[in-house]
């Protein structure tokens, strides 16, 4: 695998190099709640999935191989799967940061 | 359906789970309007990597613009098709009312 296959996963690597180190920042407790973590994930990432394989498999949007890596799951790119727990992850950190942020500010 | 029915799709679905399917209601408040100005900023950067160097790749007829791929127009927004913007609201607003939810419930 040459360097442009890792493209995908640069962007995914990016995305949790900005929000995890909000938990330190924050002391934020998302990762201490492992359960709810991976329930608020799932349901926002299962529907997605479902929309994506259908989208991809119809032709809406494909992905470039020279670009990822050559695993795929029902069609998907190994990248993509991971699309939908990194980024519902980054947004409930970040959800949880402006949270703290405002209480902060009103003690 | 094309991807820009689909996405305004989303959107509704994942606005009337917060008001009126889970009642977290985080749509009428200012942290996650807060939330998202930092979410969609990041999103048009990370976005526009994805869809700038063709890693995805849309069908024109299923968005509205014709397959260029310029940084704005042409029913684009840094590189990515509009429809991106709903899709990924959708997404992250579906997360945070879940965990808002689940929060809640304990």
């Amino acid at each position: 695998m040459s360097l442009p296959h890792w493209s995908y996963v640069a962007m995914l690597l990016f995305c949790l190099a900005g929000t995890l180190p909000l938990v330190a920042v924050f002391r934020l407790t998302v990762l201490r709640q492992p359960r709810r973590l991976a329930l608020a994930v799932l349901a926002a990432a299962v529907p997605f999935l479902v929309w994506d394989f259908f989208a991809t498999r119809s032709g809406q949007w494909r992905f470039d191989p020279d670009q990822t890596l050559p695993w795929r799951v029902a069609g998907l790119p190994l990248e993509e799967v991971a699309f939908f727990v990194v980024i519902p992850l980054a947004g409930v950190l970040t959800f949880e940061a402006v949270q703290a942020v405002g209480r902060r500010a009103r003690r | 359906m094309s991807y820009t029915q689909l996405a305004v799709l989303a959107v509704l679905l994942a606005v009337a789970l917060d008001q009126w399917g889970l009642r977290t209601r985080l749509t009428s408040t200012r942290a996650w309007w807060a939330t998202y100005a930092i979410i969609v900023v990041f999103q048009l950067l990370t976005n526009g990597w994805l869809t700038g160097r063709g890693i995805v790749r849309y069908d024109p007829d299923a968005i509205i613009g014709d397959g260029r791929v310029p940084l704005v127009g042409d029913g684009r927004l840094f590189y990515a098709p509009v429809e991106d913007l709903g899709f990924g609201f959708a997404l992250v607003l579906t997360a945070c009312v879940t965990w808002v939810w689940l929060g809640a419930r304990r």
